[in-house]
């Protein structure tokens, strides 16, 4: 393990250039992989990030000094070359890739690898050091097709005209792909969406992500909202918000979803694996493809993945970090 | 094998009863010949692939999975045939995730039929390779006969009869003259043959069932008292060819009792409920000597039983009723006829092996109340009352029949372990070992419970189990000795099966006592002192 780089439960430090990656307490200096909450939190001095990233801590945080790191660019602090390379979680995630001393750390923030209209692709960059998550990190999770997983949710809505699909998406990103995922499979009709989203939607829009037709959920009567996917994010599923809607379906995008008994703890009717997560499949091929001489894990099912990583000749270690969020998340 | 695995998906994701009555309907209308007879076998539970044991799939995984990441994956899922559905890896040249359609569910009963338990992990694995996730789920959920997607072998044949718009009750009365894959059941409904007849074969009669009594009283001159026997209720069919023993679910239990069923050469239809003999309890007051049901559980869930086992725990029946008396049906007669009845059947048995459950003579509810209350006797429960004019009739029927129970015994123990539960609480810490302390100040276990609490104080106390956990055992957590528990229980025994030497019978959470410090937990002494 080089000496610069620090493993903390309260986050990743990089020594020489005394900043913190993802720190879940206030520090002076942040590096920030990704807007989700359990990475990005506020009250940092000054943070690094994407220029999406940025906009999305000051949509939550209000503004704090910043420097927006353009994807691929190298930015250098006192011998640390430091870039943001996309992760293919979220609009803005990256992976920040360090170097110093003549080796390469990736950390990898939440990333995943199957395609997603509304953020860049994860890009593999080979390694000394990778820093992963391990959030599906279970032989048992193996995410389907998206398109299937979509269709789905379009049969259903389609088999009942007389009700409405209500999806529970994460309020940030989840929301915005599961849209453009339907957008991409021919629905162009309103979508119609919980307030608690309205403002990352437009802040998709406002950075080139089409959405389409949004219109918000609330003040409408029941009949007009017949036969029309609702989203909302996963709290308000079974919240009193939704009794006023036309006997919704109750669905769920995640990819917890592929384990039968967490959609009936939801009272999900309709259960979608659709995940911002790497399955268990990408999480062990992408370890292959950058083939680290070292693997940290940072948050997840760490164990099993542990053991993979020692059983296919990969020197793996588990980080606990504390504050990462997993068990709603998806 | 897809519409059967799509059907069991809908069950296990539809929330209301007639969704699934509807989804069951739908399909044995659509589904063929002899598909859905097996499917509707499997649903009532009356399918057994004698070949296939949960052992069997463990050893098919660990042929093809690392031991140990299929371990991790199975306690984080919980049910072991989902777990294996999940993470089944399929060999290269297979279609990955889907369904080939090669496998017609017939197909797979005849394999699992005629597979040795030898040969049954291989058979098992080739058919795995042809379906996806859910088939995969439904074929083991199949193979292993339990099915647990949250429906009764009622609701299954509800949906059956509603399919073919039948009386489900019609449909009960001939069920137990059939068997699987039910081709003339199919023939009837779909209006092909005649109704099944099932006279001449020995068949199960729903029971009748009561009411937990929430009134403050009622008219003894409307109700008679007797008491009601801890043991196990049973029916006892006897024809001139065969007698057959059905347990409250309508499940063969002649092959546990033996004994019983020999001893039954008449031509009847009796209720009762079966019980091994005692040496202390009961005695003359109550009419007999039972012990307690720790005993009856020696004797219950065994498919074969020795000489000594029913030599050491001889069991016999206590009767309640009677249903037919040779081919005439008493049904609809008053309980009072009905009683009179069995009081002039029960002389004509092995005395045994049969008696009549005694009526409690009281002259008031207030007699009785006290009579109740004074009962000590390990094999009772509490007290039935029926109304004297009640017709035997299916089920729980308003007003006829009411149990009145015991009040419950409680002591304050202290949460030791906890594991996760299953089914809709796989993600929850659910079920506690709970203990209580010895004279030199150790605490021991005395019993597990996995009820009683409510939803909110389930999640209270998964949390606490989370945050409390000082040491893991494979599924199981040791949390920090530091909460106290109220448990209530019917009954305390003696039994060598724990530690401490004792046996609570149907405990269950009572209250939380947060505010309770664990050095004032009750003690085993205390404990022991409950036996009776």
């Amino acid at each position: 393990m080089p000496h610069w780089i620090e493993p903390h439960p309260t986050g990743i430090y990089v020594r020489p250039a005394n900043a913190w990656i993802d720190p879940s307490v206030p520090q002076e200096r942040a590096l920030v992989t990704h807007g989700h909450a359990d990475h990005a939190r506020g009250g940092h001095g000054h943070v690094w990030a994407t220029e999406e990233t940025l906009a999305i801590m000051a949509l939550r945080y209000g503004t704090a000094s910043g420097t927006a790191v353009p994807y691929g660019e190298e930015i250098r602090m006192n011998g640390v070359t430091i870039s943001y390379v996309p992760a293919g979680h979220v609009l803005g995630s990256a992976q920040i890739v360090l170097s110093h001393a003549g080796e390469r750390v990736v950390v990898t923030g939440d990333y995943k690898r199957r395609p997603d209209p509304s953020c860049k692709a994860f890009e593999p960059v080979p390694c000394d050091i990778f820093v992963t998550e391990a959030t599906f990190g279970l032989p048992v999770f193996r995410h389907p097709d998206t398109g299937s997983e979509v269709d789905r949710l379009l049969a259903a809505l389609h088999a009942n005209p007389y009700r409405c699909v209500l999806v529970g998406a994460y309020a940030l990103g989840k929301a915005q792909r599961l849209i453009c995922e339907l957008r991409a499979r021919g629905h162009h009709d309103p979508i119609h969406i919980h307030g608690a989203l309205e403002r990352m939607c437009a802040l998709y829009q406002q950075f080139g992500v089409d959405l389409g037709d949004l219109r918000l959920a609330t003040g409408l009567p029941a009949k007009e909202m017949r036969g029309r996917i609702v989203v909302s994010p996963p709290s308000a599923l079974n919240d009193r918000w939704s009794r006023r809607l036309p006997d919704p379906i109750t669905a769920m995008a995640s990819g917890w979803m592929r384990v039968r008994q967490r959609a009936r703890q939801r009272n999900v009717e309709l259960p979608l694996v659709i995940s911002d997560h790497a399955d268990w499949d990408e999480l062990t091929d992408t370890i292959r493809e950058v083939a680290p001489s070292e693997t940290w894990i940072t948050h997840g099912r760490e164990e099993a993945l542990l053991h993979w990583c020692m059983t296919h000749q990969f020197h793996a270690r588990a980080l606990a970090l504390v504050g990462r969020e997993d068990e709603d998340e998806g | 094998m897809r519409a059967f695995s799509q059907l069991l998906d809908g069950l296990v994701y539809t929330r209301s009863r007639n969704g699934k009555l509807d989804l069951i309907a739908s399909y044995m209308r659509s589904a063929p010949d002899p598909d859905r007879g097996w499917a509707l076998a499997a649903l009532t539970g009356n399918l057994d692939l004698k070949a296939v044991k949960a052992s069997t799939i463990a050893e098919m995984t660990r042929a093809r999975v690392d031991p140990v990441l299929f371990e991790m994956s199975r306690d984080y899922v919980g049910d072991l045939a989902e777990t294996v559905s999940l993470l089944w890896p399929k060999p290269v040249d297979q279609p990955s995730e889907i369904d080939d359609g090669s496998l017609t569910l017939s197909a797979m009963v005849d394999r699992l039929h005629a597979t040795s338990r030898a040969a049954a992990p291989a058979t098992l694995a080739r058919m795995m390779d042809h379906l996806d996730a859910s088939g995969r789920f439904a074929l083991l959920k199949l193979a292993t006969g339990g099915l647990r997607v949250g429906i009764s072998a009622r609701l299954a044949k509800a949906g059956f009869a509603q399919g073919f718009n039948l009386d489900v009750d019609e449909v009960e009365e001939c069920w137990h003259a059939l068997a699987p894959p039910y081709t003339a059941l199919f023939a009837w409904a779909e209006g092909k043959s005649p109704r099944p007849d099932p006279a001449g074969t020995p068949f199960f009669r729903p029971f009748m069932l009561a009411h937990p009594l929430e009134a403050e009283s009622v008219d003894l001159n409307h109700y008679a008292a007797e008491w009601k026997w801890d043991g196990i209720r049973i029916q006892i069919v006897g024809t001139p060819g065969e007698t057959r023993l059905y347990s409250r679910a309508g499940d063969d239990i002649t092959g546990s009792f033996p004994d019983i069923a020999q001893a039954f050469r008449h031509h009847a239809v009796l209720d009762g409920e079966l019980l091994v003999k005692g040496e202390f309890q009961g005695g003359q007051n109550h009419g007999g000597a039972a012990a307690s049901f720790n005993a009856l559980q020696q004797r219950l869930g065994r498919k074969a039983v020795t000489a000594k086992m029913m030599d050491d725990y001889p069991a016999f029946v206590r009767l309640y009723d009677i249903l037919l008396d040779a081919d005439e049906d008493l049904r609809a007669l008053p309980w009072e006829q009905r009683r009179t009845r069995l009081e002039t059947t029960v002389p004509l048995l092995d005395p045994q092996r049969f008696d009549i459950s005694a009526l409690i003579e009281a002259s008031d509810f207030e007699t009785l109340a006290d009579i109740r209350a004074g009962a000590r006797d390990a094999a009772i429960e509490g007290v039935m009352l029926k109304r004297r004019d009640s017709p035997y009739v299916a089920g729980r029927k308003a007003a006829l029949w009411y149990k009145w129970k015991r009040d419950p015994l409680t002591a304050d123990c202290v949460m030791m372990y906890a594991q996760r539960g299953h089914g809709k609480r796989s993600s929850f810490y659910s079920d506690y070992t709970f203990g209580c302390w010895t004279e030199e100040g150790e605490l021991l276990p005395v019993g597990k419970a996995y009820s009683g609490f409510t939803d909110e104080e389930l999640k209270w106390l998964d949390r606490f189990v989370r945050g409390n956990t000082v040491n893991r055992f494979g599924p199981v957590r040791e949390v920090e000795k530091s909460l106290v528990l109220e448990v209530a229980f019917d009954s305390i025994h003696e039994s060598k099966r724990h530690k401490s030497g004792l046996a609570m019978r149907f405990p269950r959470i009572a209250r939380i006592r947060c505010d309770k410090p664990v050095h004032e937990a009750d003690t085993v002494e205390g404990l022991r002192r409950l036996v009776i």
